[in-house]
């Protein structure tokens, strides 16, 4: 009986502690305009859509292959242009996607965004 | 001291857990295959770039890796069910259905890959309906471990606590990492991220639990030995994974602004991990008697084998769960080290243990000469893992040096080359050993004849 009682009070903290998590433990102090936040949504899909974290990382979500992404964009040895290149031609591993200019415009608003939030990565 | 017999177990329930071993293998053979073509790949980058990219490949490999893994095991739960109840399984055509609609969605699944059509989620990389199918494929082998089972928790073994979990934690995390569908997850980031970290590594914890409950499965029937299982401290052990399992994902989000006790509570929790296992395993190793060891080598070699990456994945896992060191470790090969030596050296050869025992059960002779290829697939795979994991080590230091040093991206490529090679040749001979294995586990379990000579 002890078994499932211990069982239960496990499961039941960690429902309070997904729930917590889900709420204030992840709370996003970056505001948004409602425009930049259609266009990052956009870009946020194109990532998946096509893939990018097979190669690429998000706050140590993905691959390897390709440089790792989450502070790309306020990196002073990439930043947005560097990325632009690679988003329009590809490059010896990237493929080349072929995207319009809409496309890596909402890519680049995306990982801006990712980058503005990146506060412990930036500073441990 | 008694074990259960296999006597209940039906003809037809046999021959489908036989048919999911034959899947799980499937699965592993051409995940293995996948995964040496995309190590190529990270030497020779124009390597099929435009038929089989990379962007193809590692979602391919993880798919069906991740797959053999908990495949195989629910083939041995559901091998095992019947002698464990001492009744018939519940739903007999149950099993088939699961079969049908599983091996349905892996092929959209791989046919979606081919086609270039992703969700682009980290491990699930396939379009999130089929997820949904995913879930729906097994909810047949829910309700036969249920229902055959009807498990008494109060006097159950500790390796029916650790399936039911195994169960009921796939189902919850499966849909918790579709919660980004919901704007609210979607449209924050950090929540996004968090929460994708807590499902995934919640989720590697449920099947964890389906294989260590099936290697304490064999490790009773080997030993002749069923107290173990229903020892006090199995079942501390046993909290000790449920707790991991339901709070130690976080040791991957140090890098993400989550709140800091989220961190904390993380750290403190993942320091126990894998010592549950190692723990266990040194038991049955001190209580097993020579006779039933030689009479179960091949499944006695393979868990010693998982012992040693024990060991070695703790000391690793450890490591880099300190915060300090995870700042560096994170995004760096170290972290694939420890998913390769884990679900390599540890699953793996917990899966093909609980395999070969099967196969013991099914044919108890076969020709000495099969053994001594067997032996060789153990130790061929488990050399090469050696070099493989040192390598994946090696350049994650290389890449936290060039971090350090603030070079670029191609700078550390190149210096990693050299690892690289050696963890694309050291892939190659991963694949060659387990391909023995696979290879002559699949001869055993699809012969129409029964083979005769020495034991296994």
């Amino acid at each position: 009986m002890a078994k499932i009682v211990i069982f239960a009070a496990l499961f039941v903290m960690y429902l309070l502690y997904s729930f917590t998590v889900y709420t204030k433990g992840t709370e996003n102090n970056i505001s948004v305009s409602a425009t930049d936040q259609l266009k990052i949504d956009k870009g946020k899909q194109i990532f998946q859509q096509y893939n990018c974290i097979a190669c690429h990382q998000l706050y140590g979500l993905g691959g390897y292959i390709g440089p790792e992404l989450t502070t790309a964009y306020s990196d002073a040895a990439r930043g947005e242009l560097y990325m632009k290149i690679f988003l329009t031609a590809g490059g010896r591993r990237m493929p080349n996607f072929h995207f319009i200019k809409e496309e890596t415009d909402a890519i680049i608003s995306y990982l801006q965004y990712v980058d503005a939030t990146a506060v412990t990565y930036k500073r441990p | 001291m008694s074990t259960q017999k296999l006597f209940t177990n039906s003809y037809a329930t046999r021959s489908a857990a036989k048919a999911f071993l034959v899947l799980a293998l499937s699965y592993l053979l051409f995940g293995l295959l996948l995964g040496v073509i995309g190590g190529f790949q990270y030497i020779l980058p124009p390597f099929l770039k435009d038929q089989l990219s990379f962007q193809q490949t590692r979602p391919l490999h993880v798919y069906l890796v991740i797959t053999w893994i908990f495949t195989a095991a629910q083939a041995g739960i559901y091998y095992y069910l019947p002698g464990i109840a001492n009744r018939p399984l519940y739903w007999q055509q149950g099993i088939w259905w699961h079969f049908i609609l599983q091996l349905t969605v892996s092929l959209f699944i791989i046919i979606s890959f081919f086609l270039g059509n992703f969700g682009g989620r980290e491990y699930l990389e396939f379009p999130p309906l089929l997820g949904a199918f995913i879930l729906l494929s097994w909810i047949p082998f829910a309700i036969n471990f249920f229902f055959t089972l009807k498990p008494n928790y109060k006097t159950a073994p500790v390796y029916i606590w650790s399936w039911s979990t195994g169960i009921i934690f796939f189902f919850i995390t499966l849909s918790e990492s579709y919660l980004w569908l919901l704007d609210f997850f979607r449209t924050n980031i950090v929540r996004d991220v968090t929460v994708q970290w807590k499902a995934l590594g919640s989720m590697v914890g449920s099947w964890n639990m389906l294989v260590y409950g099936t290697a304490i499965y064999v490790m009773e029937q080997t030993s002749g030995n069923n107290k173990p299982a229903r020892s006090p401290l199995a079942f501390f052990f046993y909290f000790l994974g449920l707790i991991n399992l339901m709070f130690n994902w976080g040791h991957h989000t140090y890098i993400v602004p989550a709140a800091p006790w989220v961190k904390n509570v993380a750290y403190v929790i993942s320091m126990t991990e894998l010592l549950i296992l190692a723990h266990l395993i040194i038991q049955w190793r001190k209580m097993m008697r020579n006779g039933r060891k030689n009479y179960h080598l091949i499944s006695y070699r393979l868990l010693s084998y998982s012992d040693g990456w024990i060991i070695l994945n703790l000391i690793l896992a450890i490591t880099i769960s300190v915060p300090a060191w995870n700042y560096y470790t994170h995004g760096t090969h170290i972290t694939v080290a420890h998913a390769m030596g884990t679900t390599i050296g540890i699953n793996t050869m917990l899966l093909f243990a609980s395999i070969f025992y099967i196969i013991k059960n099914e044919k108890a002779e076969v020709p000495e000469k099969r053994k001594t290829w067997i032996r060789k697939g153990i130790i061929i795979t488990n050399i090469a893992l050696v070099i493989f994991w040192a390598s994946l080590l090696g350049s994650g230091l290389v890449k936290i040096s060039g971090r350090l040093n603030n070079e670029a991206f191609y700078i550390i490529m190149q210096k990693c080359q050299p690892y690289f090679k050696v963890f694309a040749y050291s892939g190659t001979l991963i694949f060659i050993g387990l391909f023995i294995l696979i290879f002559l586990a699949l001869k055993i379990l699809t012969a129409k004849k029964e083979i005769t000579s020495a034991g296994l």
